[in-house]
């Protein structure tokens, strides 16, 4: 074992052991409070095999992301959705054995504060964190919180991020590198980018932390070509696309299932069982690092004051 | 009557509205809150703004365009007929005498100059009522650059003579269809569209916000009316330096410019805020757009939609340096609104003969109400910028009249 996987949360560990087994991560994101059973979702996605859940805190002005994201958001907060109550679901959520990643911009976390923003995202049963506006030299007042607090901050990185800084967010992201595959915003894309080639390779020559790639990847044809040079893959407009269409946790654990059959090594061989068990090792993996989420008024720390 | 001990009394010279401090800060303020594809970007702009900015070379040819296009020196007016009415001595930074008719024009010579130094081709805007949206298509037009300007569908339809005016210059004028539709949206889609053009195109950020070094940038920029209007003042009253120095806050730009002239006197400086988009009296802490300041924020933290009368104002948040001078006591803000802003343009029009913007109207506002209350002594002196004219505001002003 490195030091490296020594001081890895749980997050992390779980992704390496995934990514131990020579099946590629996928990582599908869902917007939460899309819909009033949103939860479910995750199910679906847990179902399908995801090795990793990113779930978005929807943010009025979300300065990343193409039309799907931000209309799953407009369209979660017309309908009531907040920190508070996305997390408060995520409480009452039976362990799903995977990792729960949350993702959110800067003014959210800002808003209680990123210690009392950690500890509650902790007590949701959330172990990773990403933050696209936080960039690597603006992350030290969340980042020595969110070690305390157990949640594992994930940097960001980009084609144009040159070389000193690359390190530095290699250095310091936990639970994976976030590669963004290319100059632009979240959305799907025809081809996955030339960059993201370039880019996962310069960030493998500096870390063995898991890399995935994300932004523009929507098909299993993507998915594959994308763990050519990654670790494996974020999806989250291609997701939330067909859930705005209407596409229940049903649709998306099939859509799901066929980028989880491009990323495993040999897909032909793969049945649903092996599916399951891997799941079931991965639970283990997991519950022994993972608090479980207290029923009493879960997230009253982001009530506000 | 307001208290008016509040006032602290002025800093003496000691770097305030100076250079940033490490990291792009005002005090807690400020920062480089960009999405990692932008931060180098951002890099680049402040390593071509420091080069530039002690380049003699740079800083001449646009001194040059600031006389010769954009008609620097404005005058300052004294404003004698409301200033008898009022029993203080007003004195107006004429920014609406301007090309384009608005201090923007400043700003974006600035950028669009520094842009053709970087070996960009094409200028990214947002605009709300579309002053910075025609001074950046003139601009760009000007050096022979593109322009794409990012309006809200809504402010398109409220101000469709300046859409046309950037279309006749040759801009592009992209129509956003996000969120509330107006500024803060157009400000969000242009930062998306900058990060897939870095390499080609230079984000002409309208004011003092946005990532490091924008909030900087834009008030060195901006500079250029409170060094003009202090020497002008210093021709003009006995005392030298006015008592009072009173611009209006959006964003900040205009506030941001004459202040910086000041900042070193010991005039008491003014920001007048729309009630309806008051980030440094109303904001709280957040990040927004790249920076971190003061935004209007719901209980969850989502930011919320201003609203004012006038589009220029219609921002919620406020620059950084800003929430910092708040913070310092330097500066004071307060809050007018939309009634007292069209009261008070209607005055300027009636006895001295100016149609202010609504924006500046705000200013006025202030200086009439703190005449009436007392706020403002008797025999004050008082510097006004007047940031732009009214000619974008008669259909709003016809309408309400």
């Amino acid at each position: 074992m490195t030091n490296s996987t020594l001081a890895a949360g749980a997050v992390e560990r779980h992704l390496r052991a995934r990514r131990d087994t020579g099946n590629g991560l996928l990582m599908p994101y869902v917007t939460g409070g899309i819909t009033s059973g949103w939860t479910d979702y995750l199910r679906a996605f847990a179902d399908a095999g995801a090795d990793a859940i990113e779930v978005g805190l929807p943010f009025s002005d979300p300065t990343l992301d193409g039309v799907t994201i931000q209309r799953a958001g407009d369209t979660a907060l017309a309908r009531g959705a907040s920190t508070r109550r996305i997390l408060a679901d995520l409480s009452g959520l039976p362990d799903l054995g995977v990792p729960l990643v949350v993702s959110t911009y800067y003014n959210l976390v800002l808003h209680d504060g990123p210690e009392t923003f950690c500890a509650a995202l902790r007590e949701a049963g959330a172990g990773g964190l990403i933050v696209p506006d936080l960039p690597v030299h603006e992350a030290d007042e969340l980042t020595d919180v969110a070690a305390e607090a157990g949640i594992e901050p994930v940097l960001l990185a980009s084609p144009a991020t040159p070389r000193p800084r690359l390190a530095e967010i290699a250095r310091r992201s936990r639970g994976f590198v976030y590669a963004v595959s290319l100059m632009g915003t979240t959305g799907e894309r025809t081809a996955l980018a030339a960059s993201a080639a370039e880019l996962t390779g310069r960030i493998r020559r500096l870390t063995d932390r898991p890399v995935l790639l994300g932004f523009g990847i929507s098909t299993p044809d993507q998915a594959r070509e994308a763990h050519r040079h990654a670790d494996g893959v974020v999806v989250g407009a291609a997701v939330m696309r067909r859930v705005l269409d209407g596409a229940g946790p049903d649709d998306l654990r099939v859509f799901l299932t066929t980028l989880r059959q491009a990323l495993d090594p040999r897909p032909s061989t793969r049945s649903v069982t092996d599916h399951d068990e891997s799941r079931r090792r991965a639970r283990g993996e997991i519950s022994r690092h993972r608090r479980r989420p207290r029923r009493e008024d879960p997230v009253g720390t982001l009530r506000p004051r | 009557m307001r208290d008016v001990t509040l006032w602290r009394e002025p800093v003496p010279p000691d770097g305030t509205m100076g250079e940033p401090l490490a990291r792009g800060r005002f005090g807690e303020y400020g920062g480089r809150y960009a999405p990692e594809s932008l931060v180098e970007a951002c890099h680049e702009v402040e390593a071509a703004f420091r080069e530039a900015w002690t380049d003699p070379g740079f800083r001449g040819a646009l001194a040059r365009l600031l006389a010769v296009h954009a008609g620097r020196p404005t005058p300052l007016t004294p404003a004698d007929r409301l200033s008898e009415a009022l029993g203080v001595r007003l004195l107006l930074k004429r920014e609406d005498l301007t090309h384009t008719g608005s201090h923007k024009i400043n700003n974006v010579l600035g950028q669009a100059l520094l842009a053709v130094r970087m070996g960009r081709r094409r200028l990214i805007a947002e605009t709300g009522a579309g002053q910075h949206g025609v001074a950046t298509a003139t601009a760009a037009a000007l050096l022979g650059l593109g322009a794409t300007v990012f309006m809200g569908e809504r402010d398109i339809e409220r101000q469709a003579l300046n859409v046309f005016r950037m279309r006749m210059l040759g801009a592009e004028v992209v129509p956003v269809t996000a969120g509330s539709r107006t500024l803060k949206d157009a400000t969000s889609e242009a930062m998306r569209h900058w990060v897939g053009a870095t390499g080609e195109a230079h984000y002409c950020v309208g004011s003092v916000v946005g990532p490091d070094p924008y909030p900087w940038m834009v008030r060195e920029f901006q500079r250029v009316i409170g060094e003009e209007a202090r020497a002008q003042c210093a021709a003009e009253l006995r005392t030298g330096v006015p008592d009072h120095v009173v611009a209006c806050v959006g964003g900040g730009s205009n506030a941001a410019g004459t202040f910086a002239g000041f900042a070193d006197t010991p005039a008491r400086l003014v920001g007048v805020e729309a009630e309806g988009g008051a980030g440094a009296s109303r904001g709280r802490l957040g990040v927004l757009h790249g920076c971190r300041s003061l935004f209007l924020q719901d209980d969850d933290g989502q930011i919320v939609e201003a609203h004012s009368i006038s589009a220029g104002l219609d921002y919620p948040g406020v620059g950084p340096e800003h929430a910092h001078l708040r913070d310092l006591g330097r500066a004071r803000y307060v809050t007018v609104t939309d009634e007292e802003a069209v009261e008070a343009a209607v005055r300027l029009a009636r006895t001295e003969g100016i149609v202010p913007a609504l924006e500046s109207a705000h200013a006025l506002a202030w200086v009439i109400r703190a005449a009436g209350d007392g706020e403002l002594p008797s025999g004050s002196t008082v510097l006004m910028t007047l940031s732009g004219r009214g000619d974008k505001d008669v259909s709003t002003l016809k309408e309400l009249l």
